[in-house]
């Protein structure tokens, strides 16, 4: 059976130009860039062509661009490598619904001492601004707010944070893994210090991944060893990764339009039909600032997995926030810190489309679903009668 | 992804008797939807004193429903006795069994049985009451329910517990009293797990007060984190420990469970057995 994948946010399928272009890297050009003598030497100018890609989609210059091996990499660096650059300041501001390799690098600070203070976000999953401005402080190093989110696709308005923790005179880290490739970012005239990507979310192999650093901003490397990527991350680089991940910028950057209008269009059309066919439905996150491939919807008194395990028997590839989902006992995080009631949270499903994603699949899921939910509500000893 | 067996698939995909008995003899319901899974169990029973008709209605992921489902089956024309006496371990082997994760799915099951024979029976309402004392304040497990889950299962660890009855899987708040109930009940083929101070015989007040420090960050707060709350040191006055509760649990009802549950018996196994724990009120006003 086709996968009917619909779970781009967890990863995304490599693009075939992706694969073409990286092909020739494995056996045939397999030298190190780092070698003495031109077969391995003739690998460094590609590795420069991706670092060009890489920052014409960001709208940076190439020496800002740093490759990693992968998001939580450049998350984990960016945060641990401004606080070591800064050791008098040990504030560190974030959200209640990061990503875990941003979470947990903060937590884990937290008991080394520093203080963490995580903003709040409401119903809709939005921060108040206000809270930011109430909480920077001298004290304050490093403020990470992600670009997008990953469960509900919401945006947050890193610009405008950017500008005040700039205005603060702390180092501003978003963690756009989530972003990029699905909306336009320009860093030309933006005050974002340091942003994390992910190959692997932008049609890219797994395993690379990219801090930018704004040229002026000071970081301590996380990984030392050999002198790669101006001996700001040390390690043999991942070349056919590294190239992979040029050829999908550069890919993405003429997405822009399928992204917002071909993706787009198909995720309002699966998000609308599912509202008014399932019953108890209701949707989390902001209707607008959100991400044109991701819609996350709850469906009341019946739980995800059930559901994603049903949609399996028709090849349909989701996610939920359900806790059963992950092992956990509790569902997930996000979905907590707005405040979606149990009644809700347990029966949320992550729809996140790509540009590969066809009408004939939405249909599918949409005629799929209702009768999933019905049959799923029928069984549960909570739908009001 | 879980592993499930085909046993699983097969009661998930194609449940057996979902709905609900017409005027039912004995009716139990157990689980919430706080918790992510609930059942409500019905039942009929025939001329010869025997289950006629079973029928569940549930609320949960497939092995929440599978166990739901393969328990109908198994109780039709059982006599009530017969019934009382199924176990938990006896579902989930009618599956083929359960990962491990979700064996509280077949403790579900059983529980909802006994519920609904109790109900028939006259003892009390169609839903649980509680039998002995609260363990678990996030999944309102009580000592009990856990005795009688490690007692059917051979359980030896909080993990275990948790995975077959949830105890444990919120705050952890709870961690220690299970401990204790697994010891009771295993007695000695449970590796005891000293509760006397860590070998560190005398240390100066800077070595204690980073002790304690170390323990709160390593054994107390990731169990807090869970639950969106948080714990500071604010000082160290002898023997006495003062710290303050932040984030959720600086409103928590059950942060004085909180407080002696975990902070108190992880200071005294992990630094010195004297310690006492205080809960400043006024540095949590933030």
């Amino acid at each position: 059976m086709e996968p009917i994948y619909l779970d781009n946010n967890a990863t995304t399928r490599v693009a075939d130009e992706v694969f073409q272009e990286i092909k020739p890297y494995f056996c045939d050009l397999y030298g190190n860039p780092s070698s003495m003598h031109i077969f391995g030497g003739q690998v460094g100018s590609q590795i420069k062509q991706a670092r060009q890609r890489v920052a014409d989609l960001l709208g940076c210059s190439p020496g800002e661009i740093i490759f990693t091996g992968c998001g939580t990499e450049s998350d984990n660096t960016a945060i641990q490598g401004t606080l070591a650059a800064y050791p008098n300041k040990r504030k560190i501001i974030t959200t209640r619904v990061e990503h875990p390799a941003v979470l947990a690098v903060c937590r884990e600070l937290e008991n080394r001492g520093y203080t963490v203070v995580e903003l709040s976000v409401d119903r809709d999953g939005q921060l108040d601004l206000a809270e930011l401005d109430a909480e920077l402080n001298e004290d304050t190093a490093i403020v990470t707010v992600m670009y997008a989110n990953n469960e509900t696709g919401v945006i947050f308005p890193v610009e405008e944070i950017a500008k005040r923790v700039s205005a603060h005179g702390s180092v501003f880290h978003t963690d756009a893994v989530q972003a990029v490739g699905k909306i336009p970012i320009n860093l030309v005239e933006s005050h974002i210090d340091l942003l994390s990507l992910s190959g692997h979310k932008l049609h890219a192999p797994k395993g690379v991944g990219v801090l930018y650093v704004r040229k002026g901003t000071r970081l301590i490397p996380f990984m030392l060893g050999g002198h790669q990527e101006y001996g700001r991350r040390a390690g043999t680089e991942n070349v056919p990764g590294i190239i992979g991940l040029g050829k999908a910028c550069q890919l993405a950057q003429v997405a822009f339009d399928v992204e917002n209008k071909q993706v787009k269009a198909l995720r309002d059309h699966l998000e609308a039909t599912l509202m008014t066919t399932c019953q108890g439905a209701m949707l989390n996150g902001v209707k607008e600032k959100r991400l044109p491939n991701t819609t996350n919807i709850s469906f009341e008194f019946v739980e995800g997995e059930a559901i994603l395990l049903m949609l399996n028997q028709f090849g349909v590839c989701a996610s939920s926030g359900s806790a059963c989902t992950s092992g956990a006992l509790e569902p997930s995080h996000v979905l907590r810190a707005m405040g979606v009631p149990f009644t809700a949270a347990h029966g949320s499903i992550r729809f996140s489309l790509s540009r590969y994603t066809t009408q004939a699949e939405i249909d599918l899921v949409a005629e799929k679903l209702p009768p999933i939910i019905n049959r799923l509500r029928e069984l549960s000893p909570f739908v009001p009668k | 992804m879980w592993e499930y067996t085909d046993q699983v698939w097969d009661h998930f995909y194609n449940p057996r008797n979902a709905g609900e008995v017409e005027n039912p003899d004995g009716v139990g319901e157990v689980g919430s939807l706080a918790c992510g899974d609930a059942l409500k169990l019905t039942f009929k029973l025939g001329d010869d004193a025997r289950i006629s008709e079973a029928k569940f209605q549930t609320f949960g992921c497939a092995s929440a429903i599978a166990s739901s489902s393969v328990l109908t089956e198994m109780i039709v024309g059982l006599t009530l006795d017969e019934a009382a006496k199924l176990t938990n371990k006896e579902i989930a082997d009618k599956l083929g069994g359960l990962p491990d994760q979700k064996m509280h799915c077949s403790v579900m099951g059983m529980e909802a049985l006994e519920a609904a024979i109790k109900n028939y029976k006259g003892e009390e309402s169609s839903t649980v009451s509680i039998h002995g004392h609260v363990v678990c304040t996030c999944f309102g497990v009580t000592d009990d329910e856990i005795k009688r889950v490690v007692l059917e299962n051979e359980l030896m660890t909080v993990e275990e517990v948790t995975n077959y009855c949830k105890a444990g899987g919120g705050c952890g708040g709870c961690h220690g009293e299970i401990e204790d109930i697994l010891e009771v009940v295993q007695k000695d083929k449970i590796q005891k797990v000293s509760h006397k101070a860590a070998p560190h015989g005398k240390f100066t007040n800077i070595q204690k007060i980073q002790l304690i420090q170390q323990t709160i960050n390593e054994q107390v707060r990731p169990a807090l984190r869970a639950h969106g709350g948080n714990i500071e040191l604010i000082d160290v006055d002898g023997d006495k420990v003062i710290v303050g509760f932040r984030g959720m649990c600086a409103q928590c009802p059950s942060s004085d469970f909180t407080m002696q549950g975990v902070v108190e018996s992880k200071l005294r196994e992990y630094v010195s057995e004297d310690l006492v724990v205080i809960e400043s009120k006024e540095h949590s006003a933030e």
